[in-house]
């Protein structure tokens, strides 16, 4: 096993987990988005891994240099990490207007009270 | 000419610049008249695409004069124009029937938010059919996206709030998971040109990584475009968002997230033949006969009609991926063909509901009662587009159902085929429940006092009314369409 | 004018029609003129078609394609010419007869009622003259669209109740069956245009005709027959001149008209008498006609009575055709005209009764003979008929019918014909002796009252002298229906 070549990708795994965990078993509305935010970063660890070559440098044309890392995905993730960063942002905001609306951001209370409504 | 040469980067590009304008406006008649002006405009420029590609074959579009497969290619091929133009048209009608519902639901310092993240939510929905790269895709996925949960939460219902966080956590995961699927497949062919990926993903379809993106990119496609079981975000979402914001959204959003599904799973993965494997055919066929069941069986059961045809959304779903799952020519047809008549059928559906809303201040079922009399406009053509959903000849939704139950039997699935006939008879259920109120019971107190929708609402939903009744009488131009994008689709399947 | 230009007006005549009827909503001496005036011009129309079909023209018209390579068309043929022949011109002496009853009833919504009931008629003509079975399904359901209305006009309870059993079940059957075999059809014979001797000869096997004629004829629940047969029951809630023309004719024999167009001209008599593919329909058939004979012995109420009778009679054309014989094929498509005229005669009696006496149950019915003399002869002359007795039209029909039977030795379908005739006159002819040889009971239900309003007289006294004289004169009738078996 090569285990320390694949650390980073362990580290993948592991953050996508708790991430999903924490979305899936919180009732803190914040606590979801904390959640989602890990989840996210997993995904941008996961690319940024997969552009680095052993032993490249970053990709700056010199001479005697013959190893360059990939930095397409590192690009790319520049844009989901912008695209990370408004998701955030518009679920923070939504978790303010609720606590505004129904006084709370707890799971099960907005259930009860939305329950309420519906009767 | 040289403005017919960019017609598909001015496609994505001139409501993505309208959106800002309208947000610096800030006055919502200014705004209405310009995203009334852009959707027209997208309208004609996706017809004229979809004209083009049916002459002379697929339109390659290198943005910023970068060679693909290393610079982003915007890629028209009959499928990508024929969502083009069902996107624009939806967006089109709604935006005609937008200025009086959003007067009435959103308060006015609102309004032109609502204007902005329209446009915002067009571009990205155009983007995301109109891009060869998939990656980019995934950009065009998120602005539609942010701007629907937005669309969402400004319903005047508090509810409208959790609905649309609770889209958003969801939404995000699928979005989230297609990327990692992306990612996967670029980590082994080191390319994200969707047609170069269908070209060199087949050579490394025996790793686990490949198998594990697909994976992926089922589950999150799968979330986007609620396919049963993974459709519990949209219920809600549908029933609590403004009314015009679901008629748009019904008619485009998951449709636009099938075509996804299509050009990636299938275009991408078709030649690997890691779908017949895995059993996707297989397994698409009992989720979406399931959906089938569940979305109308529920749909029967909901007080509120907004969250009725939601569910009834689902079954839809259904049925597309049914057509998908036989992985026929005549199947891919049906499915692709159902998209466009869906749309129609179901934005017709969602506008009669919001003039309901507009007159009678609910969509429950019982504010309904004897409705038929005092808006007999909205509830004719509430009328004709639910017999449409059933399935009634001279509607599309007959062409849709011709053409599945055809597939089905021609791929020998006979059970499969009365299967979906019977689901149908479901939509009769919920469709004619709301007939019965509207037209047999007896007008209440407040219905009494109720008068027909303005015109700027009722002229939009005929306009699709109308749609559904003509290309269900003449089926053979949108057939033509579906068959060449399925034939193409179907050609990149290994057998 | 030409024929091409007959076909299309015998559909839009009474599409156009309700243009003027619903205008004219506030004027109701005006709306039923305009009734009047389209059924009246329909007959003509029909009635021309007829002559140039007399005269061996067989007109093709081709609207549009609806599908690639599935065009809307239609043909004329002698079968469906009788079919519009008859509906057309029982339009005519049903609108005559509704003035009488709506306005004797005090109906409301009577222009939604004259409305509905002429976009029946027009698709009704178009399953007479349909050309292939993709149009003839199309107004199959426009039919069954149309009607609902008509059946749920009371608006009560109990007619909701009726107009969801009536859609269930004719959508239901339609869409599940019906369109699946269509399909079927369409992928194994490659056309749905109807040819003399089918389209389907060599194309699939023996078990696939088989079993694609059984979802066919289950597809057609137009024909109610057993266990699809509630809706016509539940649908006499109705006004009786929907009970009359649409559920004794119209929409009834369009169920029947089908599953003989289904039978000739799709699979073709000589495919299904090589695998015997009808055998079964003849014994189902067979059941109906008993067991419907014996549930209207046990209806006392007038129109339940006659719509098990109504059921009962549909299947002697079901059972005709089955046995595939071509005298008993000629003697099905003499059943769907003599019995329209018999048993339109019969509802309008029950109707004019309801309107004239507000008697709906056959046991209030004692001595209203002499009260309404010229309503019940003319029942009499109904119920003659659905016996099969001279010197009515039933009579003419049932003898092709037993003659086809005996001669394909079809003993099953001839001890039936024979059983259920003495169930007929069993349930029918208490009815007319208790009218003119019993006394009036005195329940204290009367009042005194004559013959129902003079248009629904003259209406029934019409039909009831149809349903003799094509006794007398059966020349026309039997010249088309012979055609439909190549007999000229």
């Amino acid at each position: 096993m090569e285990i320390p070549g694949l650390i980073n990708y362990w580290a993948v795994v592991v953050l996508m987990m708790a991430g999903l965990y924490t979305v899936v078993a919180r009732g803190n509305l914040v606590k979801k988005i904390i959640g989602l935010n890990v989840f996210q970063i997993s995904v941008f660890v996961l690319y940024i891994t997969m552009g680095k070559i052993t032993g490249g440098t970053a990709p700056i044309l010199a001479e005697g240099i013959r190893t360059y890392s990939n930095p397409l995905p590192h690009v790319l993730i520049l844009t989901a990490i912008v695209v990370g960063v408004a998701t955030t942002a518009l679920g923070l905001a939504l978790v303010v207007r609720i606590q505004e609306a129904y006084g709370t951001i707890e799971e099960d209370e907005l259930a009860e009270r939305e329950a309420e409504e519906g009767a | 000419m040289r403005l017919v040469e960019h017609l598909p980067a001015l496609l994505v590009v001139v409501p993505l610049m309208a959106a800002p304008v309208c947000f610096v406006m800030r006055r919502p008649v200014a705004a209405w008249g310009i995203s009334l002006l852009v959707s027209w405009s997208c309208l004609a420029m996706a017809v004229g695409l979809l004209a083009l590609v049916m002459q002379g074959g697929p339109i390659s579009y290198l943005l910023g004069g970068w060679a693909a497969p290393w610079g982003i290619e915007y890629r028209v091929d009959a499928l990508d124009a024929f969502v083009l133009v069902i996107v624009a048209a939806i967006g089109a009608i709604v935006a005609l029937a937008a200025k009086r519902s959003v007067e009435h639901e959103i308060p006015e310092e609102r309004r032109y938010l609502f204007y902005a993240m329209f446009l915002l939510c067009l571009c990205g929905l155009l983007g995301m059919a109109i891009t060869g790269d998939a990656f980019n895709l995934f950009v065009f996925l998120e602005i539609s996206s942010l701007s629907t949960y937005v669309l969402v939460g400004l319903g005047r219902d508090r509810r409208a709030l959790t609905a649309a966080f609770r889209y958003l956590v969801i939404g995000t995961i699928g979005a989230t998971f297609y990327v990692i699927g992306i990612g996967l497949a670029y980590m082994m062919t080191g390319t994200l040109n969707m047609a170069d990926l269908a070209v060199r993903l087949p050579d490394v379809a025996h790793t686990t990584t490949v198998q594990a993106a697909l994976a992926f990119l089922v589950i999150g496609i799968g979330i986007k475009m609620a396919a049963f079981p993974l459709h519990l975000w949209l219920p809600n979402a549908y029933a609590y968002a403004p009314s015009i914001s679901t008629a748009f959204l019904a008619g485009t959003a998951t449709k636009v997230s099938v075509y996804v599904f299509l050009r990636v799973v299938l275009g991408m993965f078709g030649g690997t033949g890691l779908l017949k494997a895995a059993a996707v055919p297989d397994l698409l066929m009992v989720i979406a006969l399931i959906g089938m069941f569940v979305g109308s069986a529920v749909a029967i059961w909901q007080a509120d009609l907004k969250r009725s045809f939601a569910y009834s959304s689902v079954a839809q779903i259904g049925y597309i991926l049914f057509g998908v799952s036989l992985l026929s020519t005549t199947g891919l047809a049906a499915g692709i063909v159902h998209l466009f008549n869906h749309a129609l059928m179901k934005t017709a559906i969602f506008l009669a509901l919001t003039a309901v809303f507009m007159r009678t201040g609910s969509v429950r079922i019982d504010a309904l009662a004897g409705i038929g009399r005092r808006m007999p406009l909205t509830m004719v053509a509430f009328l004709v587009a639910g017999l449409s959903l059933i399935g009634v000849p001279l509607t599309v939704g007959f062409v849709s159902k011709w053409y599945l139950i055809q597939a089905a039997v021609e791929a020998g699935v006979w059970p499969a085929a009365v299967l979906v006939l019977l689901s149908s008879l479901l939509a009769v259920v919920y469709v004619w429940r709301v007939v019965e109120v509207a037209w047999f019971h007896k007008a209440t107190e407040a219905t009494m006092k109720v008068t027909e929708a303005p015109l700027t609402v009722v002229v939009p939903t005929w306009v699709l009314c109308a749609a559904v009744v003509w290309f269900g009488l003449d089926a053979t131009g949108t057939m033509a369409v579906a068959r060449t994008a399925a034939s193409f689709l179907s050609q990149g399947i290994a057998p | 004018m030409n024929e091409t230009t007959l076909v299309l007006l015998a559909i839009l005549v009474p599409l156009i029609g309700v243009v003027p009827i619903v205008l004219a909503d506030r004027l109701p001496n005006l709306r039923e003129a305009f009734s009047l005036i389209t059924a009246g011009l329909l007959f003509a129309v029909v009635f021309s078609l007829w002559r140039l079909v007399d005269q061996g023209a067989r007109p093709e018209v081709v609207v549009g394609e609806m599908l690639p390579g599935l065009p809307i068309a239609f043909s004329v043929e002698p079968l469906g010419m009788l079919f519009a022949l008859i509906a057309s011109f029982l339009w005519i002496v049903t609108t005559i007869y509704a003035i009488g009853y709506m306005r004797g009833h005090h109906e409301k919504h009577q222009t939604r009622f004259y409305a509905f009931f002429a976009v029946a008629i027009a698709s009704t003509m178009g399953i007479a003259l349909a050309g292939n079975m993709l149009t003839l399904f199309i107004f199959y359901e426009a039919l069954t669209i149309s009607t609902f209305p008509l059946v749920t006009h009371a608006g009560t309870e109990q007619a909701k109740r009726a107009g969801r059993l009536y859609l269930g079940l004719l959508l239901g059957t339609s869409i599940v069956f019906q369109l699946l075999a269509i399909i079927a059809t369409w992928i194994i014979a490659g056309t749905l245009t109807f040819a003399d001797g089918g389209i389907l000869a060599g194309k699939a096997s023996d078990t696939v005709v088989a079993v694609l004629f059984a979802i066919y004829v289950f597809g057609i629940g137009k024909i109610a027959i057993m266990p699809f047969h509630r809706w016509l029951p539940a649908a006499m809630v109705a006004p009786t001149p929907v009970s009359a023309l649409l559920h004794a004719v119209a929409v009834v024999k369009a169920g029947v008209f089908t599953v003989v167009k289904v039978t000739v001209y799709v699979f073709g008599v000589d495919l299904l008498v090589g695998i015997d593919g009808a055998v079964w329909l003849q014994w189902l058939a067979a059941f109906t006609i008993i067991a419907a004979s014996i549930v209207a012995l046990t209806k006392d109420n007038l129109k339940a009575r006659l719509a098990y009778s109504t059921i009962s009679q549909l299947s002697y054309v079901v059972l005709a055709t089955a046995v595939l014989a071509p005298q008993s094929v000629m003697g099905a498509a003499l059943h769907i005209a003599a019995h329209a005229f018999g048993k339109i005669t019969l509802f309008f009696a029950a109707g004019a009764i309801m309107v004239a006496s507000h008697k709906t149950e056959v046991s209030q019915l004692a001595g209203i003979g002499r009260r309404m003399p010229w309503t019940m002869t003319a029942f009499a002359i109904g119920a003659l008929s659905m016996i099969g007795v001279p010197p009515t039209a039933g009579f003419v029909s049932k003898w092709y019918i037993l003659q086809g039977a005996l001669d394909a030795g079809q003993i099953v379908a001839v001890a039936t014909v024979v059983i259920s005739t003495l169930l007929n006159a069993g349930y029918f002819l208490p009815i007319v002796y208790a009218a003119f040889f019993r006394k009036e009971t005195a329940d204290g239900h009367h009042h005194e009252h004559g013959e129902a309003p003079w248009p629904s007289v003259l209406a029934l006294v019409v039909t009831a002298t149809g349903t003799v004289i094509l006794f007398l004169a059966p020349g026309a009738m039997l010249e088309l229906a012979g055609a439909v078996i190549g007999r000229s």
